[in-house]
């Protein structure tokens, strides 16, 4: 016990400040978030069909340098819960009628980012006999973010972003 | 790699004698259809390939190696060529929404847009028996895959797997990229595995062009190798705690795998080292100084892991989650040919950087982690003590990288020709089998050793209860793209 104790004193606090978006600088994010939603932001994530890249970046935001949990962000288990869904892949065919049913689920408001150049545009896999390619071509999109894989900056932004669009 | 035509005696005896790695469809027109097997033979990799004309089956060797049986149901979806008097004939791939049927046929046939169709699991019967459905869309972070267990009370009595939902035409689409261009394409066929995937693919490129890469361009590729094993290990220890129970090992593990991807980053440009490979060689040179910082971080990241590896050892609750659970016997990976990682974990003693080392690994003497016990506990020893490896050989090859070129010039042949790569990645051997003709892709099967280890999992969960599931699917960290394509 005494070592695990050692162990988190020596670690100490990693988290990184929040990032800034360039029209409207946010010092306090949960602070918007609250006074946005009323509550914390829940996020349920969709893999579409995406190669996993995306997921290991969006993994990395729960880490201790964005600790997106300690600014009222967490991710939940069932769409009923989500105020967001983020969604990753160029939708695959076999997984389009699961998103969509995902996407019925989430309570109104709901809000949807599309992460990731594949979730953008299709990216490389683009649309094909087994591919549907961008996810605005099963579900409604409000924000996109490009990379392959986007960083967890990247993906925090996005975020942020369809959150002020939806006040 | 040694390839070779066979007749169906030939196909047969192969497989009697032989430990299968993958098997494929192909069609060449004209030509008609071909199955191919790629083997692990003494000498290196064996590819056979028995061509059937217009006819349309070819011998079963799921009899041989249980886990050929999904590879033969999915290459009767993409085809169109069945084996013969396979127990299995449900499709598997396939769910019913593409829009062509076999769709690796030169003349695929065009489908309307649909819904998927559903699909036949196995039903337990009995007194008390009732069935859990779980996913695609899973309750965490994850690829979307279907779980069917049957239970009673807490109880797992099977476990039935439907894969597929990630199939997004992969192969299909490596037709249309050029040859050059598509290493791209196989470093996003499973996002974590994008070295291993880009450096089969260059390799088989390379192969089939009869070229060969630079000899600091071979040890940059190592590097890149070594530390996608180090972050995937960092990333799955600190999740094992985690569904164990133990936050402060997710916390911990976690700020290790961002501080190695960010220095990633810093040194190759991509966090998850992506597009760092190029047919011919590495995108990128690595400067000495970045040589020598990445060095030193191996020095800082071995005295952490030892650390963390002695509370994981010495905490009860966590050990009491891990030891027993989940269990593949060495027999029982043995007659289901379960490989890499997990393999290594139940006494499968295979790994490609040791039994067939490519330069550098020839001059690097890697040691093989075995455990016996094939349990979760097992696999996060094996996690634990690779990574203290790879450590060690980061810092070799750090310390003993060549100088001279990153790249040499690659011609692709104007040809008929064919080349495979097959790479120890951190999940275990991943192939690339490639045929080229007139300067263009004909057919490229990418291979992860998922297809061999899913169903093991099928057989480990037997008998547990159902929440150690995610634990147990942890262990074993399988791939849904890399498998799905």
């Amino acid at each position: 016990m005494w070592r695990t104790i050692k162990l988190i004193a020596r670690s100490g606090i990693r988290t990184e400040p929040l990032p800034a978006v360039p029209d409207a600088p946010v010092e306090r994010l949960q602070d918007e978030i609250r006074a946005i939603l009323g509550r914390a932001l829940a996020i349920r994530q969709v893999d579409a069909g995406s190669c996993n890249g995306c997921e290991l970046e969006i993994h990395a935001l729960g880490n201790p340098y964005y600790n997106v949990e300690g600014a009222g962000i967490r991710f939940v288990a069932s769409p009923r819960h989500a105020d967001l869904l983020l969604v990753t892949g160029p939708v695959s065919r076999n997984m389009a009628q699961a998103l969509r049913r995902t996407y019925d689920a989430a309570p109104e408001p709901k809000l949807v980012v599309a992460a990731g150049q594949c979730a953008c545009d299709g990216g490389i896999f683009g649309e094909s006999y087994a591919s549907c390619g961008r996810v605005a071509n099963v579900i409604p999109v409000d924000v996109v973010v490009p990379g392959c894989p986007p960083t967890p900056l990247e993906l925090l932004k996005g975020i942020l972003a369809a959150v002020r669009r939806g006040r | 790699m040694a390839r070779r035509v066979v007749d169906r005696d030939g196909w047969l005896a192969a497989a009697r004698t032989g430990r299968l790695v993958s098997l494929w469809a192909t069609d060449r027109g004209a030509r008609g259809f071909a199955v191919s097997a790629a083997y692990a033979a003494a000498g290196g990799l064996e590819w056979l390939e028995l061509p059937l004309g217009s006819a349309t089956s070819y011998p079963d060797l799921s009899r041989h190696f249980p886990f050929a049986a999904r590879m033969q149901r999915a290459a009767a979806d993409l085809v169109g060529i069945t084996a013969e008097g396979a127990q299995d004939a449900r499709p598997w791939l396939d769910h019913g929404a593409w829009t062509l049927r076999w769709p690796l046929r030169e003349a695929s046939i065009r489908l309307p847009e649909r819904e998927p169709s559903d699909y036949p699991f196995v039903r337990v019967a009995g007194d008390g028996v009732h069935e859990i459905p779980v996913g695609p869309v899973h309750a965490g972070i994850i690829e979307p895959g279907h779980f069917r267990f049957s239970v009673v009370g807490e109880k797992v009595l099977r476990l039935e797997e439907r894969l597929g939902y990630t199939h997004k035409g992969i192969e299909r689409r490596f037709t249309e990229l050029a040859p050059l261009e598509a290493h791209r394409l196989a470093g996003r066929v499973c996002g974590d595995s994008t070295v291993a995937f880009a450096w089969a693919y260059c390799a088989a490129l390379e192969a089939a062009a009869s070229m060969k890469v630079p000899e600091r361009a071979a040890w940059l590729r190592a590097l890149l190798l070594e530390r996608e094993r180090v972050a995937n290990h960092l990333g799955d220890l600190g999740a094992l705690g985690n569904d164990g129970g133990f936050a402060l090992g997710l916390a911990q593990f976690s700020r290790l795998r961002e501080d190695w991807l960010r220095a990633s980053h810093e040194v190759f440009g991509h966090r998850l080292m992506m597009d760092a490979l190029c047919p011919g060689g590495v995108a990128a040179d690595v400067s000495a100084a970045f040589l020598t910082k990445l060095e030193k971080d191996c020095a800082r990241l071995e005295s952490e892991l030892a650390e963390l590896r002695s509370l994981y050892d010495e905490h009860a609750g966590l050990q009491d989650r891990f030891v027993t659970t989940g269990r593949a016997t060495p027999e029982l990976a043995a007659r289901l040919g379960l490989s890499g990682l997990a393999g290594r974990a139940s006494d499968q003693a295979l790994d490609l950087r040791c039994d067939h080392p490519l330069p550098p690994y020839d001059s690097l003497a890697v040691r093989k982690v075995v455990k016996r016990n094939g349990d979760v506990a097992a696999r996060v020893l094996v996690r634990f003590e690779e990574t203290a490896e790879s450590l060690r050989l980061i810092r070799l090859l750090c310390e003993g990288i060549p100088a001279g070129e990153i790249r040499a010039a690659l011609s692709v042949p104007g040809g008929e020709a064919f080349g495979a790569g097959w790479i120890e990645g951190w999940r275990g051997e991943t192939l690339v089998a490639l045929e080229l003709d007139a300067g263009r892709v004909r057919r490229c099967h990418v291979h992860d050793p998922s297809w061999q280890n899913w169903p093991v999992i099928e057989h480990a969960v037997i008998g547990n209860i159902v929440p150690d599931f995610p634990l147990i699917n942890k262990s074993f960290n399988l791939a849904y793209s890399g498998h799905d394509l």
